[in-house]
């Protein structure tokens, strides 16, 4: 480790905090529907988009409501995308003359960007034109982004409204994220990563005679106006396989930085608008607290991992940190860091290889995913899902206490702690379950390239990946294959729904309940006591169950690593 | 709640209309126009060219195999720097095909050039296998081998990859790294010099 790296994390965490109120402020000046200066521009666009399809944004929905046009939205949208995928050979803006993409293939994929997952079971340079990358690709990166922030809006309101039969309106909200905050943002982003050397033509692909002699082709199209929302929305899902550690999708080391700001600055935003939603900015920053304690300590134990390097490597009389799969203008610290930020989130791009990791330095992307990316977390997908913590956490507070929890003035009752339960009991249920198949079955077991205990890993990193709809890999798993793709695809349903639907539920529930002000005997859900307590319940509650997963397969990979035994 | 799901049909499938065609469409085509206006080199990929002919792209990294130029890394993309195909080796930390690939790699290095440590990323593929840098060490580890298959003065080498290294912004960020495109033409571009 090296005090240059410490500098880069300081650096990083002092420009997140930077951005975290102007972005709250904005997001909640969303969240409650005010104008903003760009309405002169776009205002007539969201009205035109109203009116064209009947849609009265004043309307107050039922949570039953929200959660069916949520649904049936994303059910077109999904259905959209493997239409296109699957017409790709007969559609245009396809230079390259790239085939149309396979069944399983297709539906993995529409499910996968349908749920801000993007996990991608192909290579984009070889398997998607550009017209697939833009319409049936950018377009979720957009929606499923501005669905999760809706969704959080929508949690946001049952805290805050009293007495309420509805949580807002989806069409309303997720037209305002899109047009207000997403777009012009990533115009602004797409334009600096061209300036810093990331292509965006219709071009397919460009040849190239090298000093040597030799032929070689670059695959080249719209990648910077991807780019931008890939990671500003938490999707992902790179243009190239490489992802961000491609050159083109990531020159340099300043459109790393930007990169890794861009993960985090929404969901760092939502916990100071839900702050500000509830009254009490306070609220919010305790959030952020435990979630910034946690993100520190991930990092830096695979900085710590990674700056060791690889014990079988220092055996051969190979020095200094672990570079397997990792760029030279990033270093050890940039990689460790992005690989925290990208799995703390659900982001899921990289811009180092995971599977060549270290084995604890891969075991903290790997926990990460399995807590949830609660530690600021998705676009939306974060802070509802800490919030569900939260909701467990006053419980476990009231029982130790004796009193009725309270959360920012909202009684919580049996009702919300179940359906608290029943969300967070989604991801060991489905990622366990679905790990545990394929590890015995023949088509699960195909996939692993590494043999021995990291076979099994990238095998769980997989199943948690999708579970937790983050979209990163081991990557060594082939998993262009019926099973792979039918069970990931599932995986990523389960993973996104069967929480959302739990969660507007509370959200439902509590709007409907009068407020409490808080007394003398309420427990205080701000200050040290209270971060404590989340931590611990984050940690016990979302990531004991993962333990015994783990020790079979990232910590048996340490200790063979340590005694020099290969696989 | 079938009245819930009849309700959603319209705006449903309009939104999806509009928004494929403000988002899928109208945005990328945009953005691409703004940028080649803008930004017309890079937008294009930051191309290079030499007399006539595009020799390669400041930003993605090419292969270098010939003992007259610098090495780049070794690379997993395809059969090496293939730029249809980026991808890392993802081999795990305890693999057998690593250790036996690195320790192979280090041997021939040591054959070539005894007694000195090989730069670990020399010997290591990188995420992209396309990438354009190595580290000042891996440049300089070179010199020797470069210098004297193209009958230079070594120190005019080593000057070449002096100039050649780009340091961190405001020292911390970004890795100190040798772009090999840029280096192996300025060293076609010294041409021979006669060695006193």
């Amino acid at each position: 480790m090296t005090y240059q790296g410490w500098l880069l994390i300081a650096a990083f965490v002092c420009l997140l905090l930077a951005l975290v109120r102007p972005m709250g402020l904005w997001l909640f000046a969303l969240y409650e529907g005010r104008r903003t200066p760009l309405h002169a521009v776009l205002g007539p666009v969201e009205s035109g988009f109203y009116r064209l399809s009947g849609i009265d944004p004043q309307e107050d929905q039922s949570w039953r409501r929200y959660a069916v046009h949520m649904l049936i939205f994303n059910a077109v949208l999904l259905l959209l995308t493997y239409l296109v995928l699957r017409m790709q050979a007969l559609l245009p803006l396809n230079p390259r003359g790239l085939p149309a993409v396979g069944e399983h293939l297709a539906f993995n994929t529409a499910v996968s960007f349908t749920t801000n997952t993007n996990w991608q079971s192909y290579a984009g340079e070889s398997t998607m034109s550009n017209l697939s990358q833009m319409l049936g690709l950018t377009l979720h990166n957009f929606l499923s982004a501005a669905t999760g922030i809706a969704l959080a809006f929508a949690l946001f309101r049952g805290f805050a409204r009293r007495s309420a039969a509805g949580i807002g309106n989806f069409w309303a909200d997720m037209t305002r994220v899109t047009l207000y905050l997403l777009l012009p943002l990533c115009a602004v982003l797409a334009l600096f990563y061209i300036a810093s050397g990331v292509p965006q033509t219709l071009a397919g692909s460009v040849d190239i005679t090298t000093l040597e002699g030799v032929k070689q082709t670059l695959a080249l199209g719209p990648v910077a106006s991807q780019e931008a929302i890939k990671m500003l929305g938490t999707n992902g899902g790179g243009f190239f396989n490489a992802n961000s550690a491609h050159p083109f999708e990531n020159p340099s080391a300043l459109t790393n930085l930007v990169q890794m700001l861009s993960i985090f600055a929404i969901g760092a935003g939502l916990t100071h608008a839900f702050g500000k939603a509830v009254g009490d900015a306070r609220q919010g920053w305790a959030i952020l607290a435990a979630m910034m304690a946690l993100f520190l300590a991930g990092t830096a134990v695979t900085y710590w991992q990674e700056a060791a390097g690889n014990p079988v490597l220092h055996h051969l009389g190979l020095g200094g940190g672990n570079m397997e799969g990792k760029e030279v203008r990033f270093g050890i610290a940039a990689s460790a860091l992005f690989s925290v930020v990208t799995t703390a989130a659900s982001c899921g791009a990289v811009n180092a290889m995971h599977d060549s990791f270290t084995a604890l330095g891969g075991l903290v992307p790997l926990f990460n995913i399995q807590l949830g990316e609660v530690v600021v977390g998705g676009v939306g997908a974060g802070i509802y899902g800490f919030l569900l913590f939260a909701i467990l956490a006053v419980f476990v507070a009231g029982l130790m206490v004796g009193r009725t929890p309270e959360y920012v003035g909202k009684k919580i009752e049996s009702r919300e702690v179940k359906l608290a339960v029943l969300a967070i009991a989604v991801l060991p249920l489905v990622i366990l379950g679905f790990t545990a198949l394929a590890s015995v079955l023949p088509a699960g077991l195909a996939g692993p390239l590494n043999k021995g205990p990291h076979g099994f890993s990238e095998i769980l990193y997989a199943f948690t990946s999708a579970v937790g709809n983050n979209g990163s890999a081991f990557a060594g798993l082939t998993a262009n294959t019926p099973f792979y793709d039918g069970m990931l695809g599932i995986a990523m349903w389960i993973g996104r729904f069967f929480i959302i639907i739990p969660m507007l539920a509370v959200a439902g529930s509590l709007a409907a309940r009068r407020h409490t002000p808080p007394t003398a005997g309420s427990f205080p859900t701000t200050g040290p006591l209270w971060t404590g307590l989340l931590i611990g319940i984050v940690l016990i509650v979302g990531g004991l169950t993962f333990l015994p997963g783990l020790a079979l397969g990232p910590v048996a990979d340490h200790l063979a690593m340590i005694r020099g035994q290969l696989f | 709640m079938n009245r819930d799901i009849l309700s959603s049909l319209r705006p449903a499938l309009v939104m999806t209309v509009l928004f494929a065609l403000l988002l899928g469409l109208a945005y990328p085509l945009a953005i691409t126009g703004l940028g080649q206006f803008l930004f017309p080199a890079q937008a294009g990929g930051s191309l290079i060219a030499e007399r006539g002919r595009i020799v390669g792209s400041s930003v993605v990294g090419q292969a270098f195999v010939t003992e007259r130029y610098f090495h780049t890394r070794p690379s997993a993309a395809g059969k090496g720097y293939d730029g249809l195909a980026s991808s890392g080796s993802n081999l795990g930390p305890a693999s057998r095909v690593l250790a036996e690939r690195v320790g192979g790699d280090i041997h021939a290095l040591q054959t070539a050039a005894p007694g000195r440590p090989v730069p670990s990323d020399l010997v290591t593929t990188s995420a992209s296998g396309l990438d354009p840098d190595i580290s000042p060490e891996a440049a300089f580890y070179q010199v020797d081998r470069v210098a004297r298959v193209r009958n230079l003065d070594r120190a005019a080498v080593e000057a070449l990859v002096e100039q050649s290294v780009e340091r961190p912004i405001l020292g911390f960020l970004g890795e100190p790294r040798v772009n090999v495109l840029m280096l192996n033409r300025r060293l076609d571009a010294i041409g021979r010099k006669p060695v006193p």
